[in-house]
């Protein structure tokens, strides 16, 4: 499988990265390289075999259903790039 | 520089509970050998004076009171990975550029409570994607290795190449790094140093900032095996935090230095011969094989038929876990943002803006492998073939008790020789991410030094939950080695 620049910029847009046109070129070209490495997976027989999901299995740990942080708001908030009356500051998102 | 810094972890901490030292002291002069050392070797990304003398004088209280735990007042330097409350915490990279945590890890929480005295940050690859530092925002890190009669600088390895060439240089007595697919174990390889990955869940990964969560193993530099060990031990434990913490009980990883590896079987497996190896690297497999022979073990020739499937699955599973985890950088709640038209133009602008070439190479490739209709052909192909890997692993460790391969292809390379192919700077990490796709501890321990002078690793594998047998085979290899080189100061 190949990709094209269209799917290039569709790949971008998916990620939510803006990608200058003058990068989609080598970004084919790299991502090209890569893929068409790893088709070499193709060879292995994965016939009836798990999917690996845990490198060591255990049980998944449950734990009491009770709140064990929060009221803090001040540092929740402190790293954000905008914030005001206690809120984050966003774009408008509603069209 | 007084000796003091030149002293293994454990021989620091002797003289700290003898009040050869005090905690202050011991900071005052790590702090200071960093500061220096950061122009030539840029191995930093934060300091924090304060902090570091009020922890070190909290050390020497507990210390005249003749408390303290396994590392009280020894001073370490943290991965820019990790979460120090109040200190930049960016994953060398600019969207997270100014991040100060308002937390702290759960393994720097431990080291603390340990004893350990915060010294440095220390840059990375940018969120950990690279084998040579390269990529970190801060520009790379420069080994303090250089080959004979050569002044090119060369990279400590990566992603925690700060760590590597901290400790490699006796900036401080350990370091924390991440080991996804090779970045503690090569850097230590490149530098001389001891470089350590538990099993998975050992360390948990709360507090560090995120790369391929079932991939991402934080572990120790150390000067020693036993040092590594030490450190192990104060950073690992079960964490309700993180869900994939393991629930056992640490053991006492120290206590196996030392032990006697007589009768242990040793694999050597014939995948790990890979073409165009130089020929340096075969020589110093070969000769820890016969000092592990020399030692009583017994060397079983192995298999590990899928070796060379392991890299391209970690290309899909690790850039595809990455575009997921790293899809929380929207600019949004932390981090920087660049205002853009309407929302979603903010994103691609806060995204774009704030990520490197490196990374955004990797979460377009798993952007790409977890689309629509992709899935089952990358991501469910990569994880069966992970289990395909583990399964070699298993059956390999039917026969043996532990796998001794060389760390890295290659000794460490010149800043910018590699930097434009994307495949061969991933080709670095070809001995060391199986373990990461199986979750096997792994370590690597200096073993000597190729023609032009610059340090050799030697890695040693073991099953899930054996950190001893590793420590074991490890500090037996140290033995032997009797490695004690040193990078030359030009610093």
């Amino acid at each position: 499988m190949s990709v094209t620049a269209d799917d290039v910029r569709r790949i971008a847009r998916l990620a939510r990265l803006a990608e200058p046109e003058d990068r989609i070129d080598t970004l084919v070209g790299e991502l090209n390289g890569i893929l068409n490495w790893i088709e070499q997976l193709n060879e292995v027989d994965v016939e009836g075999v798990q999917a690996m999901t845990t490198p060591v299995a255990f049980p998944l740990p449950m734990r009491e259903d009770a709140i064990t942080d929060g009221g803090i708001r001040d540092q929740v908030l402190a790293n954000a790039p905008k914030s005001d009356e206690g809120f984050f500051v966003v774009p408008k998102s509603v069209e | 520089m007084s000796d003091l810094l030149k002293l293994s972890l454990d021989e620091v901490s002797a003289k700290l509970k003898g009040k050869d030292v005090s905690a202050t002291e011991l900071a005052r002069e790590a702090f200071a050998a960093c500061q220096a050392a950061q122009p030539a070797l840029n191995a930093f990304t934060a300091f924090d004076e304060e902090k570091t003398l009020a922890m070190a004088k909290a050390a020497d209280e507990r210390l005249a009171k003749g408390e303290g735990g396994l590392l009280e007042g020894v001073p370490l330097a943290i991965k820019d990975l990790f979460a120090v409350e109040g200190v930049d915490t960016s994953a060398s990279s600019n969207i997270l550029k100014g991040f100060k945590p308002t937390y702290e890890s759960t393994v720097t929480s431990k080291l603390w409570d340990a004893g350990a005295v915060f010294v440095a940050k220390t840059s990375m690859d940018e969120f950990a994607m690279g084998s040579s530092n390269e990529t970190a925002n801060t520009g790379p890190v420069v080994n303090p290795w250089k080959a004979q009669g050569s002044d090119e600088s060369l990279t400590p390895g990566g992603s925690s190449g700060g760590s590597a060439s901290a400790v490699a240089a006796d900036l401080c007595f350990g370091a924390t790094g991440t080991d996804t697919g090779g970045s503690i174990r090569q850097p230590a390889s490149f530098t001389g140093t001891v470089g350590v990955k538990g099993t998975y869940g050992r360390t948990s990964r709360w507090g560090v900032v995120a790369f391929a969560s079932s991939l991402d193993h934080p572990g120790p530099f150390a000067k020693t095996v036993k040092d590594s060990a030490l450190l192990l031990q104060a950073m690992s434990g079960h964490d309700p935090k993180d869900s994939t913490s393991l629930p056992n009980d640490v053991p006492d990883f120290a206590a196996a230095v030392g032990q006697s590896v007589k009768g242990l079987k040793i694999g050597v497996p014939k995948e790990y011969r890979v073409d165009g190896m130089p020929a340096e690297i075969d020589e110093v497999w070969q000769t820890g094989i016969d000092w592990l022979k020399a030692a009583g073990c017994e060397i079983v020739d192995i298999s590990l038929p899928h070796t060379k499937y392991a890299l391209p699955a970690y290309y899909i599973v690790a850039p595809a876990e990455a575009s997921s985890n790293l899809a929380r950088y929207d600019g949004m709640r932390y981090g920087n943002r660049v205002e853009g038209k309407d929302l979603h133009d903010t994103y691609e602008q806060t995204r774009g803006a704030g990520f490197g070439h490196e990374v955004q190479r990797r979460i377009m490739i798993g952007t790409y492998v977890l689309s629509a209709g992709y899935y089952d052909a990358y991501y469910l192909r990569a994880q069966k073939v992970r289990t395909r890997i583990l399964q070699d692993f298993h059956d390999a460790f039917d026969k043996v008790d532990a796998i001794l391969t060389p760390s890295a292809p290659s000794a460490a390379f010149g800043l910018g020789t590699k930097s434009d192919d994307p495949i061969a700077m991933y080709l670095n990490d070809v001995f060391t991410v199986t373990a990461n796709l199986a979750g096997v501890p792994a370590m690597s321990v200096p073993a000597g030094l190729d023609k032009a002078g610059l340090p050799l690793g030697l890695q040693v594998i073991t099953r899930a939950l054996d950190e001893e047998t590793m420590f074991k085979v490890g500090a037996a290899l140290e033995d032997s080695a009797g490695f004690g080189h040193k990078a030359a100061k030009w610093w």
